[in-house]
């Protein structure tokens, strides 16, 4: 078996995997974050908690109704969803005149009472969930041990960015949407119907955020405080990137999240702290973000 | 036996006539423990039913002319919020005493106010040998268990069925600390080897990355110094990522629930050591049926060790006819516990309750003849070996 | 100077409540309030005084708390000093987050101090002088002037005078020609630049100013606790003190004082009750007073006045 300074290549291997596994979250969180405030102007600080109930209703399906991860990989982002149109006509849609200060607050508040919630029926322990039959075991591939699992989070997660990617950047649907974020006035005035598309916008964004949840529920334990803590994260990777393109969340949530994985290697006393770090040396030299522009 | 309780009778009379001094005529008992977290299993609820046993049992027995108050609270496993409590408790609520307290931030947060407000505290589920020496006090007493008494037996057979490498797993906080550091003396008297140790936040969820390093270690065993579901997600981890059955791990702190939410598949033929089994003898059935019908579970030793706790208090503050905190503490040490939990069960200065423990097998799942059939018990350490000796205490209360 | 009279009562009258109040109310709970409170002012006169919204002002209270629980506990400094080298030192951090923070403004400016925040709150988790998950415990009270601050009551009288004290001191500020910079700020900042003002100077110094009375206030907490834990530089604090001044009304002199108050009575009150509920609760406030009480109790209630006096608002 071979070093890379020093360190077994498995171990770095799977370190690697483990951070892209990681990344893959903070790219599909990111997106969704991006996508809304493109959108809405609102940053999403509700978006963790509706990750961890993407996840708690993947267990809930499970427990209550019998109906396993495959169902549930579509119900459960759904269910979000339209949890996220119910949130937009009932409170956000009030906001959109005021600073956008206050759709932050909104939103943290709507975070509290969701975890707060979800912690007085369940309590803060875990909730296991197990990995469908399909994808349990791994694939010995002689370097490393892969988990089928966290193979196909990996997977799934990069064929929702790039389908998002190709939605909004290559299709008419995508161009109205990407019209109405420069100009909503005058996109009205054309005949589009600017409200309807803000509405599923965030319906979009945080069903997504509901797809990471399902993702990670048989990977992690499924519990009430599971969002809180990466959100904090995702902001950080979204202010390295900047939110000016879908394309920069996606690279930058997959690249934090090798550097986490190599940092964990390396020195894995700052791997907590390794995305902050990154934030704070980007806001030092491009304070826009890598992707961004100064508006 | 009979005299015994005659003489006990007398000095309790003797005492009652003296000095009747039962603030209020009322004792009032404070469970302060993890209602709701990663602990609730093991300590939680079930330790509110089984001082409420204690009690009603109590009653029965030894018919008290002063009432006795149970206030329940949940700490969420944080030292700041059990401290308020705790101050709160003592100050406003005349609460005489604060039991259980599992997580050792709590306890030892919560000894600190008994101390200061000079009440007492019973601690059962906490588990770090640090109650009894570094912060130990005259107003603790930690009842159940410890680090050094649960990684003693386990490390031991493990390390003589051939585990000799040995890499930690642990929680980074106090408690985990200090079952590493029990263990790893233990592993290494025994002719053992540490590899090396890694750190992972408490709770954890996700310890894929921590296991990946303990695999990178290729030490025999993997040695998991945490608790609860912390425990229950290493070991499932372990298997997703290839780390069992090449490696073997062993669990240095886990409770009956623990094998009972994992299931005897998973578990099968683990040593552990465990200071309470409902399944031992006619006693320990008969108590453990009574608890099985309130809570629809088996007690853990924490749960266990709470009702002998609260019932060697009430005795005390019986004996002594008074709620005095020294008085009541001078008594609790002068007399053995003896009930279903611990036999002969005596508390030290340093406020350690010394009893047997036992070490068991987990059964295979064919072994297994009915509900919570999970033990074997391969052997019982007995109270002198089971628990760190006075001699290498680190208690300013203990004189050399 | 109707105005003024009527501000100069309510000042008197709250000192009197301040001063008989242990009798009537558990001493450590006022403690606890007057602690909230002076951290609630010291980040109103950054978000109603200066219009920025620091999501991580909590890592300044822990910080302080810390820093002061270690020089008492440690190296054994004297109560009043210890309290100063804690307050220095989240000063002195503020402007480590401030001056990265400042490069970016409104929902960045609340991000990057959210991010921020959240990295020196994982340094507290692994720093071995914090104790981690234990926390910081065992913080001596020791004695001032001989007195024993171990005694409820002595201390109470020590930290109203530090309350009393940082309040001044706050309202001097806004009331200041700095203050009045600030809040040109706040209304304009491309106005402010225009006028020759070095705005990122003021922006930095206001959150200085502000970090540095946020950390005596957790300094002051850690003295009246004893200890000092992971929870004083947790987001879910920082997010409890923007509550606490929004629900008090953001911008007014009172309105933090009055915010703490209730969030931190209410907390103690529901705590047992409805146990996790809580945070549900602090939501629900939040959600309301965004989208319906956006002057806050105190700032509705001015409003109140003024319409009912027949002045004109706004």
């Amino acid at each position: 078996m071979t070093d890379f300074f020093g360190v077994p290549l498995p171990a770095l291997f799977g370190q690697l995997v483990l951070g892209l596994v990681n990344g893959s979250f903070y790219a599909v969180l990111s997106l969704g974050l991006a996508v809304i405030f493109g959108m809405l102007n609102i940053i999403n600080f509700a978006h963790g908690a509706l990750y961890m109930m993407g996840a708690l209703f993947t267990w809930m399906f499970m427990e209550y109704l019998g109906i396993g991860y495959w169902w549930s990989l579509v119900l459960a982002p759904l269910s979000v969803g339209i949890i996220g149109i119910a949130i937009e006509r009932l409170l956000l849609q009030w906001l959109y005149k005021l600073d956008h200060l206050y759709g932050l607050l909104l939103t943290f508040g709507l975070a509290l009472i969701l975890e707060g919630f979800f912690r007085h029926l369940y309590g803060v322990a875990g909730q296991p969930y197990s990995i469908p039959d399909e994808l349990s075991g791994a694939i010995n591939l002689g370097f490393m041990f892969l988990p089928k699992y966290r193979a196909w989070i990996i997977f799934a997660s990069l064929a929702v960015c790039l389908v998002t990617w190709y939605v909004i950047e290559k299709t008419r649907l995508g161009a109205y949407l990407r019209a109405a974020t420069e100009n909503p006035a005058l996109t009205q005035a054309f005949g589009i119907n600017v409200p309807l598309m803000v509405m599923l916008t965030y319906g979009f964004g945080v069903g997504l955020a509901g797809l990471a949840g399902v993702l990670a529920a048989p990977a992690t334990q499924v519990g009430p405080l599971m969002g809180s803590n990466l959100i904090i994260t995702v902001f950080a990777v979204v202010v390295i990137g900047g939110m000016g393109s879908i394309l920069g969340s996606i690279l930058t949530g997959l690249g934090l999240g090798l550097i986490e994985g190599l940092t964990k290697v390396f020195y894995p006393e700052a791997s907590a702290t390794v995305v902050f770090i990154i934030m704070a040396i980007v806001l030092m030299f491009r304070p826009a973000g890598l992707f961004g522009r100064e508006k | 036996m009979k005299l015994k309780l005659i003489a006990l009778a007398v000095t309790a009379a003797l005492a009652t006539t003296a000095q009747a001094q039962i603030s209020d005529k009322v004792v009032k008992i404070g469970v302060l423990t993890d209602m709701s977290g990663v602990y609730s299993d093991i300590a939680g609820q079930g330790t509110v039913e089984a001082t409420k046993l204690a009690i009603e049992d109590f009653k029965a027995q030894a018919k008290p002319d002063f009432a006795i108050e149970v206030v329940a609270a949940d700490h969420q496993n944080k030292g700041d919020v059990s401290s308020n409590k705790a101050r709160e408790w003592f100050d406003r609520e005349k609460v005489d005493v604060i039991t259980e307290l599992v997580t050792t931030s709590t306890a030892l947060a919560v000894m600190k106010v008994a101390k200061e407000k000079n009440k007492l505290a019973l601690i059962s589920g906490a588990a770090s040998t640090r109650i009894t020496n570094e912060d130990c006090n005259d107003v603790t007493v930690h009842w159940t268990y410890d680090t050094y008494a649960v990684s003693n037996g386990t490390a031991k057979a493990v390390v003589k069925q051939g585990g000799k490498s040995w890499f930690f797993l642990t929680a980074d906080y106090a408690f985990g600390h200090s079952l590493e550091k029990d263990a790893a003396e233990v592993v290494t008297a025994n002719g053992g080897k540490v590899l090396g140790a890694v750190r992972h936040p408490f709770p954890g969820s996700d310890f894929s990355s921590f296991l990946l390093k303990a695999q990178g270690s290729g030490a025999q065993v993997i040695g998991l110094a945490n608790a609860g579901a912390d425990t229950m997600n290493s070991i499932k981890q372990a298997a997703e990522f290839g780390v069992t059955p090449k490696q073997s791990l062993a669990g240095l702190l886990m409770f009956i629930s623990d094998i009972h939410g994992l299931g005897l598949k998973t578990t099968q033929t683990m040593y552990m050591t465990d200071g309470f089994y409902w399944d031992m003898n006619k006693e320990t059935r008969d108590w453990s049926k009574r608890y099985f019908d309130k809570m629809k579970k088996m007690p853990t030793m924490v749960q266990a060790g709470m009702y002998s706790a609260v019932m060697h208090y009430l005795k005390a503050v019986k004996a002594v006819g008074s709620d005095d905190t020294q008085k009541v503490m001078a008594q609790m040490k002068k007399t053995p516990v003896n009930d279903f939990f611990a036999k002969n069960g005596k508390i030290r200065d340093d406020g350690r309750m010394v009893h047997d423990m036992y070490l068991v097998q987990i059964k295979k799942p064919e072994e297994s003849k009915y509900a919570w059939d999970y033990y074997n018990v391969r052997a019982t350490i007995p109270a002198a070996e089971a628990f760190q000796p006075l001699s290498a205490s680190r208690c300013p209360l203990i004189k050399k | 100077m109707n105005a003024n009279r009527s501000v100069q009562i309510a000042y008197a009258i709250g000192l009197v409540l301040l001063l008989i109040a242990p009798a009537l109310i558990y001493p450590v709970l006022i403690m606890k309030v007057l602690c909230f409170a002076l951290f609630a002012c010291a980040f109103n006169l950054l978000l109603g005084y200066t219009g920025l919204l620091s999501f991580g002002h909590a890592v300044f209270l822990g910080s302080a708390a810390y820093i002061t629980g270690h020089a008492l506990k440690v190296w054994e400094l004297p109560t009043l000093l210890g309290i100063l080298v804690g307050t220095l030192g989240a000063a002195g951090l503020g402007w480590v987050i401030g001056s990265l923070a400042i490069r970016r403004q409104g929902i960045y400016f609340a991000m990057v101090t959210l991010a921020l925040s959240q990295m020196v709150y994982f340094f507290f988790l692994q720093a071995s002088f914090t104790g981690g998950e234990d926390g910081l415990q065992g913080v001596p009270r020791g004695t001032l002037f001989g007195l024993d601050l171990a005694d409820d009551t002595n201390l109470y009288y020590l930290v109203v005078a530090i309350f009393v004290g940082a309040f001044w001191l706050i309202q001097r500020t806004i009331h200041s020609p700095f203050g009045q910079i600030l809040k040109a700020i706040r209304e304009n900042e491309p106005r402010a630049i225009s006028l020759g003002y070095d705005v990122a100077k003021y922006k930095l110094l206001a959150f200085v100013l502000s970090a540095g009375l946020a950390g005596l206030a957790g300094a002051t907490k850690t003295v009246v606790f004893k200890f000092a834990t992971l929870t004083d530089a947790h987001w879910h604090t920082s997010g409890e003190v923007v509550l606490m001044t929004l629900l008090g009304g953001m911008g007014t002199v009172f309105g933090p004082v009055v915010g703490a108050t209730v969030i931190v009575s209410l907390q103690n009150e529901l705590a047992d009750k409805v146990g996790s509920l809580v945070t549900v609760i602090m939501g629900v406030i939040f959600v309301v007073c965004v989208l319906a009480f956006r002057r806050g109790i105190v700032g509705e209630s001015i409003a109140l006045y003024k319409r009912m006096i027949g002045e004109k608002t706004e």
